[in-house]
């Protein structure tokens, strides 16, 4: 195989010019370009993120006002679905389209009062609040947290992997501390933390900062152990591979060892964790919203829209289907996007 | 053999090195026994020369190697080079030191980061001893890749892309990059293809008449360490059995080891080949946890005598300059 791949290298080579420098950065780049996963993943991504940043500034409607009339309003898309009643057919051309354009005189029409509205163009809940205006103001809160959560727990866990792995004498006691986190029941944890610092934490920061600061630092720190494990692993291998001996005997510090050599042949392992991290950072989040732990009941997340819509999924199925297509999306987009970047960054991958 | 120059001086001074590396069982994890890896080695390496380093497998050879250049802490003994015990040394003087003794390794494909390129790989000596900076750091790596008869517009490349022995010559130029005097080249063409060992050896050869570099050659291909050893030393179960000039080695073998082990070369010559008598040794290598008491060989040499199983034999120099560790030897 060796041959094979050297043999195309050079045959190709001969074409490109070989001298002119190649940066890492542009290499990386024009190989992710090429994984169609993660150059879709990226544009989902950033239709996510664009949408709940730059969104409420068109979309002006406040997530927490009651709206008390406009309860349980159905999204747009409901036009598709509705029979139309005979009444309304007799009286003229009466299409989803008109739903569309004049929804009030489409629902006046109708016999049953279906509650379509461009005012709330993703719904309403059973109090009456804009859907999309709470999508858009918790997609905010659970995208940082989910990414602030997982880069601690990446670092935490990369760092603790590679420290345990490289250095013979830390490796007992940071695998005991890991099998120590492990062993730890995680949601009674998170009850002990969240009452004895919550308190404290509202009174620096104020009760929003000092809430997100709880919850990131709860999950981040009770996550980080798979990682680790991972990481330890790989790390013991790659440190006895020869080209570690090398710079060894080239005179290499060690912390350059560890960052030129060992650090960058753990990426893969790292990278994938830390796609798979976001996803469960915002499901954890949202499970300590569903026990009252995490943020105010009036201030929504993801997954709190998901946990307070599930009591009206016959009413209005939409109330979980928003959040739940809005976090299974960022998910797998960040899962494809990793994925990119791994095979971006491996050079064995890479221009194949 | 080129012409290159062997001075007089004694440029690595090895005495009574030994490797032993612990034995740990059972769930408290305590040392029930130590391998011995190396076991009281003793040589000296002039400047300029070619010292071979040959045995079968496991005898100890590469981590000989290992322990020469501090790549592991030696048990017991010193390493005398350029006048300081290496053995000794520690830290920033240890670091001092490194550049002037490199080494080339046995397997060209793991010895090079497969996420660095190679200009990275053949500059990683020089930054980390900062010797030289920017431009002209990037013409020391072209000259190396063309010392070592490489095209330098390779240099923005990574590994996989090379064949083992363009491989196993970024290797040999990242060991040359600090211009060193001493390079252990631990079994560098044992992994490449017979047609490309020519090309790495004469390489290795022609960079030693250029540079005066001073190798330790460690191989088990007997020929090869014929055909590049100026003298030849003979390990057997962490021992050196014998140490010689390479004639004198190659045709008239001291140790009953050596004997057998040079039968067991194949002679290009069909007529020769066929009148060859191999000597064939009975029985496995002893474990070098729990070697066999007096003569290491004694267990498999065929002409053990009853002093063998007892008497450890002495390292002793004969009356033509050659050592052995033998009772019998003459």
């Amino acid at each position: 195989m060796t041959e094979q791949v050297t043999a195309r290298a050079v045959a190709g080579g001969e074409a490109a010019e070989m001298g002119a420098h190649r940066s890492l950065w542009r290499d990386v780049w024009l190989q992710y370009r090429t994984h169609t996963g993660a150059v879709v993943g990226t544009f989902v991504f950033l239709f996510i993120v664009l949408g709940v940043i730059i969104g409420p500034f068109f979309h002006t409607t406040d997530p927490t006002y009651i709206d008390y009339r406009a309860k349980n309003t159905l999204h747009m898309f409901s036009c598709f679905y509705f029979s139309v009643p005979e009444a309304v057919e007799n009286a003229g051309a009466w299409t989803t389209w008109s739903c569309f354009t004049d929804p009030a005189g489409f629902a006046e029409l109708t016999a049953k009062r279906v509650k379509v509205s461009w005012t709330h163009p993703l719904g309403t809940d059973n109090y009456g609040r804009d859907t999309l205006a709470q999508l858009m103001a918790g997609g905010r809160v659970s995208l940082a947290v989910g990414v602030t959560a997982m880069a601690l727990s990446i670092v935490l866990g990369a760092l603790i992997g590679v420290l345990s792995g490289f250095f013979r004498w830390l490796d007992g006691p940071l695998m005991r501390l890991t099998d120590l986190f492990l062993a730890l029941p995680i949601l009674p944890l998170l009850l002990v933390m969240i009452m004895l610092f919550r308190e404290t934490l509202r009174a620096a920061f104020g009760p929003e900062e000092g809430i997100f600061i709880l919850v990131v630092s709860a999950i981040g720190i009770t996550s980080w152990m798979q990682t680790a494990r991972i990481v330890r692993g790989d790390v013991l291998s790659i440190k006895e591979r020869e080209f570690v001996l090398a710079a060894r005997s080239i005179g290499t510090r060690q912390h350059r060892i560890i960052g030129r050599h060992i650090f960058p042949n753990v990426l893969s392992p790292v990278m994938v964790s830390a796609t798979l991290g976001l996803a469960s950072a915002i499901i954890t989040e949202s499970a300590l919203s569903f026990l009252g732990l995490g943020f105010p009941s009036d201030f929504p997340t993801w997954g709190r829209l998901l946990i307070d819509g599930r009591d009206f999924m016959d009413i209005t199925p939409s109330r979980v289907i928003w959040p739940g297509l809005a976090i299974s999306l960022t998910v797998l987009s960040v899962n494809y996007m990793g994925d990119g970047l791994r095979d971006a960054l491996d050079p064995r991958i890479r221009g194949r | 053999m080129l012409d290159h120059a062997i001075s007089d001086e004694t440029l690595l001074s090895v005495q009574n090195l030994s490797k032993h590396f612990p034995v740990y069982k059972g769930i408290i994890r305590h040392q029930v026994g130590v391998i011995k890896a190396v076991d009281g080695i003793s040589f000296d390496i002039r400047k300029g020369e070619t010292l071979g380093l040959v045995g079968e497998s496991g005898c100890g050879k590469s981590t000989a190697g290992r322990t020469i250049l501090r790549l592991y802490d030696a048990t017991e003994g010193t390493i005398t080079f350029g006048g300081q015990n290496v053995a000794e040394l520690s830290g920033e003087s240890l670091r001092r030191i490194r550049p002037r003794m490199q080494m080339i390794f046995q397997d060209p494909q793991a010895c090079l980061n497969p996420r660095m390129t190679v200009s990275s790989i053949i500059a990683e000596p020089l930054d980390e001893h900062a010797t030289v900076k920017g431009r002209a750091k990037q013409d020391r790596v072209s000259e190396l890749l063309d010392a070592v008869g490489m095209n330098p517009r390779f240099a923005n490349r990574y590994p996989h892309e090379f064949s083992g022995g363009q491989r196993q010559r970024i290797g040999i130029a990242r060991a040359l990059a600090l211009d060193p005097d001493f390079i252990v080249c631990d079994e560098p063409i044992a992994a490449l293809d017979v047609s490309i060992q020519a090309q790495v050896v004469n390489l290795l050869e022609e960079l030693q008449s250029r540079l005066g570099l001073t190798y330790l050659f460690i191989s088990h291909d007997l020929s090869m360490v014929r055909h590049i050893a100026d003298r030849v030393a003979v390990m057997y179960l962490g021992k050196v059995v014998e140490l010689a000039d390479r004639e004198q080695l190659y045709a008239d073998p001291k140790h009953p080891y050596t004997r057998a082990l040079l039968s067991a070369v194949p002679i290009p010559n069909p007529e020769v080949e066929t009148k060859r008598t191999r000597i064939i040794l009975k029985g496995d290598v002893p474990s070098p946890a729990n070697p066999p008491k007096g003569c290491r060989f004694c267990t498999r040499c065929p002409e053990a005598i009853e002093k063998c199983h007892s008497v450890e034999p002495d390292w002793r120099k004969l009356g033509d300059g050659r050592h052995v560790a033998c009772h019998l030897a003459e």
